[in-house]
């Protein structure tokens, strides 16, 4: 019964039947209802499009352009409703008693302004204080709050000169600095490496339960949810299907959709399979220790070794990149490379494909040393890697139907007829599980989990011996990447073929690799089977990504 | 808890295309139709000639600036009219060629400065600030009088200077598609150079391009008829409309048709294709934001 009076005490922000509607009339939330509390979060979890951010902006009475209010209510502690007022009246309030933290702290801070005077701007346009001495305390306070270095020399600091997990601070130093009741934080850490995103999420929580501030946190990882929110609401298509206390929405959830997203979180400890189809996952558990055995007896120098990287190093100007790598692929095996930003894994991957052909060192296939470049590269050698790019956005030409995408490796080995090249195109759709009617459709009509599958069906076409995926799944949701795993995997199974699985989530390893290669500042710092590596780490970096992986 | 069908399938529909999208504009009808109207009488009015007017252009021979005809004699006393309707196919014709070639030269040259980078960018992109540099309607004036006042002197006059012009547009336009993923699995495929330019660079381009197209064109057909006027464009007795602003600007208050007509087809073509640039630059911008 105290609960339930407390509660209603410490009501900071309700939304109530929200609807929102495209100016065309389209419905985009139909009713969504939820409260914020002091000292507690909320996460708004759904895949893209679900809505959430939509929801999450509207607590803070803005809607992007093309959007409406078409109804409800967003009730203030006061109980005022926000949406009754007039555009001053919501300006008033935003970034003072309602703040925002956006997804892309290098996007939202001004490159021209030192961020001590951006976080000043805040405080000056709200009034805070008497003075500005009283605004240059706070100023200093507020760093300290959320961590940073509070002296003058840091506040002059530009943000190109402050990492993406300080300039993220900077941003969530700018929406606490009002000391707002409510805290709308849309993807804070999705950029973020684990270790700084552990730091990150920290420095939320401690935020939200010292200074009593009510929390709406946006994301579409479940994993982090479980880490930061008291309480889960999950959205689907504009509607929340699933509210309660997180401990009951992860581990025990009612609605089919919540399973789905939570069956689809890979899982570092490997104790489920994520995807749907149960062949594979069942045949080939996880990966299985004995093959993962037999794989560390069969690395060094045996006949089944098809791909082998010797001492590859690579530099920008005096910029060293790559410091010298030394991998071996057996036939048939799948790689983990794994790296946060800028540890060299993307570019690794790309020495590989002859993407980059600026190093030195040796890439050789099947014993036969390989030229750096494509270009220099024989047919032969090109058709046997493939790459396939992180982007599915971007990868692939938005004026090209899939199929003459698909088609362009064919086209370029020269030996197949039109119809020969269609029955190929159809094939390798086929491979992917994209109907054959997606052939004559351009990308623009694709979702991005179907474009990264005609991606894939372009590295596949000409049938490669070694698939190298880059962060193939890191732009896609969830669920996605599970079925992406999932058809990955089964290709690898089907095909025989090897695979250098590029990532910078740790928790994939188990679900698509039998051996894992951690890659930091341009070496591989532990390499070795999956189970070991994640079991027993040798170096301090691999225990440290180890110890900030977020779990369910 | 009411059930919600958890797969709902997002409607793809085709956008429509940069046709219809222009199409769709008012502004772009009305640019249509005034354009349509001056090429119309600038392709059918030679064909047409002595039936449409009821005489020859030599009728009123050795009367100059006389009422004669419909519209009164010009200087020569040739039948204004006639000159009129026989006067703007070679200034279309001269125009579109100019213009073609400025984008063939400034396309190409764009997008190799922008594919390759490094010192052919810097040579191309320096060359281009030396032409620049160049007032267009000087350097015509140069060449025309090096080279004589032919036509294809004229053409190819007006296309050079052109193409530094659209090959900055080209090189800004190509240089953002140019880091896309598609662009890397063309090279890693070793897709030919020249392939890539054509089928992954250009067709992604084509909505500034098209822009460049109608804005250019719209300077050629000026530039032409200036140089006409200048009398270092279309040389006497061809009929021309800017040669007939030059002969027949002497009786303006006389005998005013001889200016008035050439000058109020010009400005219907310019102010029309400007209409329809502007349409396009609209639809293909609605393109990008929907990306």
């Amino acid at each position: 019964m105290s609960t339930l009076i407390e509660a209603s005490t410490d009501l900071a922000l309700r939304a109530n039947d929200l609807r929102v509607a495209t100016t065309l009339g389209q419905e985009i939330l139909h009713g969504v209802s939820f409260t914020l509390q002091r000292g507690r979060m909320l996460a708004l979890v759904g895949e893209s499009g679900s809505g959430k951010t939509t929801a999450g902006l509207a607590c803070l009475g803005y809607f992007r352009t093309g959007l409406e209010h078409t109804g409800g209510t967003i009730e203030l502690s006061d109980g005022t409703d926000l949406l009754a007022l007039t555009d001053a009246g919501r300006r008033g309030l935003r970034g003072g008693s309602i703040s925002y933290v956006p997804q892309d702290p290098a996007l939202s801070l001004n490159p021209a302004m030192r961020i001590g005077t951006q976080i000043m701007e805040v405080l000056r346009v709200h009034g805070y204080g008497a003075s500005e001495a009283e605004r240059r305390e706070r100023l200093a306070d507020v760093l300290t709050d959320v961590g940073l270095p509070n002296d003058a020399a840091y506040q002059r600091r530009w943000p190109h000169e402050l990492s993406g997990g300080q300039q993220q601070r900077v941003g969530i130093a700018m929406a606490f600095a009002f000391r707002p009741e409510v805290m709308v934080m849309d993807e804070p850490t999705t950029g973020l490496d684990v270790t700084t995103q552990a730091l990150v999420l920290q420095t939320i929580h401690q935020l939200v339960t010292a200074h009593n501030v009510a929390g709406l946190y946006i994301t579409h990882d479940l994993a982090v949810v479980s880490e930061v929110a008291d309480e889960v609401a999950v959205m689907l298509s504009g509607r929340i299907v699933e509210q309660g206390p997180s401990d009951r929405v992860l581990h025990d959830p009612v609605h089919s959709y919540t399973r789905k997203l939570l069956n689809a979180v890979p899982d570092l400890a490997g104790r489920h399979h994520i995807g749907e189809v149960e062949a594979v996952t069942g045949a080939l558990p996880i990966i299985s220790r004995e093959r993962a055995a037999s794989a560390r007896v069969a690395t060094p120098e045996v006949a089944g070794t098809l791909l082998s990287v010797r001492d590859l190093r690579l530099s920008y100007g005096k910029n060293p990149v790559l410091n010298g790598i030394d991998l071996e692929l057996g036939r048939g095996e799948s790689l983990m490379l794994l790296g946060e930003s800028g540890s060299g894994k993307t570019t690794a991957a790309r020495c590989i494909a002859g993407l980059n052909g600026n190093f030195t060192g040796t890439v050789s296939l099947a014993g036969q040393t390989l030229a750096p470049g494509t270009r220099q590269r024989s047919a032969e050698e090109r058709h046997r890697i493939q790459y396939v790019f992180q982007s599915p956005l971007s990868s692939l030409n938005p004026r090209r139907t899939i199929g003459e995408s698909v088609e362009v490796p064919l086209h370029m080995s020269g030996s197949f007829n039109r119809k020969q090249r269609r029955a190929l195109v159809l094939e390798a759709l086929d491979q992917v599980q994209l109907a054959a009617s997606f052939i004559d459709r351009r990308p623009g009509q694709l979702s991005g989990g179907e474009r990264q599958r005609a991606a894939i069906a372009r590295a596949l076409v000409n049938a490669p011996s070694v698939l190298v995926c880059d962060e193939v799944t890191s732009a896609l949701d969830v669920s996605v990447q599970a079925s992406i795993i999932d058809l990955l995997r089964t290709l690898q199974v089907e095909t025989g073929m090897a695979m250098v699985f590029v990532t910078h989530n740790i928790a994939l390893a188990r679900h698509i690799s039998q051996r894992l290669a951690v890659l930091h500042a341009g070496r591989i710092v532990d390499l070795g089977t999956t189970d070991a590596v994640l079991e027993n780490p040798q170096h301090s970096y691999t225990r440290e990504l180890l110890t900030h992986v977020p779990t369910l | 808890m009411t059930t919600i069908d958890t797969h709902s399938e997002p409607v793809t529909d085709t956008p429509p295309g940069l046709m219809r999208r222009i199409i769709r504009q008012r502004q772009a009808k009305i640019g249509l139709v005034l354009t349509g109207i001056v090429v119309l009488v600038a392709i059918v009015g030679p064909l047409l000639l002595p039936w449409l007017t009821g005489y020859t252009s030599t009728e009123f021979a050795g009367r100059p600036f006389q009422p004669g005809g419909m519209f009164g004699t010009d200087n020569l006393g040739r039948d204004i009219l006639s000159r009129f309707l026989d006067g703007g196919l070679t200034l279309l014709v001269y125009a579109a060629l100019a213009t073609a070639l400025g984008m063939l030269l400034g396309t190409v040259a764009g997008m190799l400065a922008a594919y390759q980078g490094g010192t052919l960018d810097s040579i191309i992109m320096r060359g281009n600030d030396v032409l620049l540099a160049l007032p267009q309607l000087v350097f015509a004036l140069l060449a025309i009088t090096v080279l004589g006042p032919q036509g294809w002197v004229v053409v190819l006059v007006i296309g050079i200077t052109h193409a530094p012009r659209i090959a900055r547009v080209t090189r800004a336009a190509a240089s953002a598609v140019i880091t896309e993923d598609f662009i890397r699995a063309s090279e890693m495929y070793a897709v030919p150079r020249w392939k890539i330019l054509l089928k992954d660079v250009l067709p992604n381009i084509t909505g500034p391009l098209m822009v460049e197209l109608g804005l250019r064109m719209t300077y050629s057909i000026a530039a032409i008829a200036s140089l006409s006027f200048l009398g270092l464009g279309m040389q006497p007795p061809t009929a021309d409309w800017g040669l007939m602003i030059n002969e027949n600007r002497i009786a303006l208050t006389l005998q005013p048709w001889g200016v008035i007509l050439p000058v109020l087809a010009i400005a219907i073509l310019t102010v029309g294709s400007n209409l329809i640039t502007d349409a396009v630059a609209r639809a293909s911008a609605t393109v990008e934001e929907s990306k």
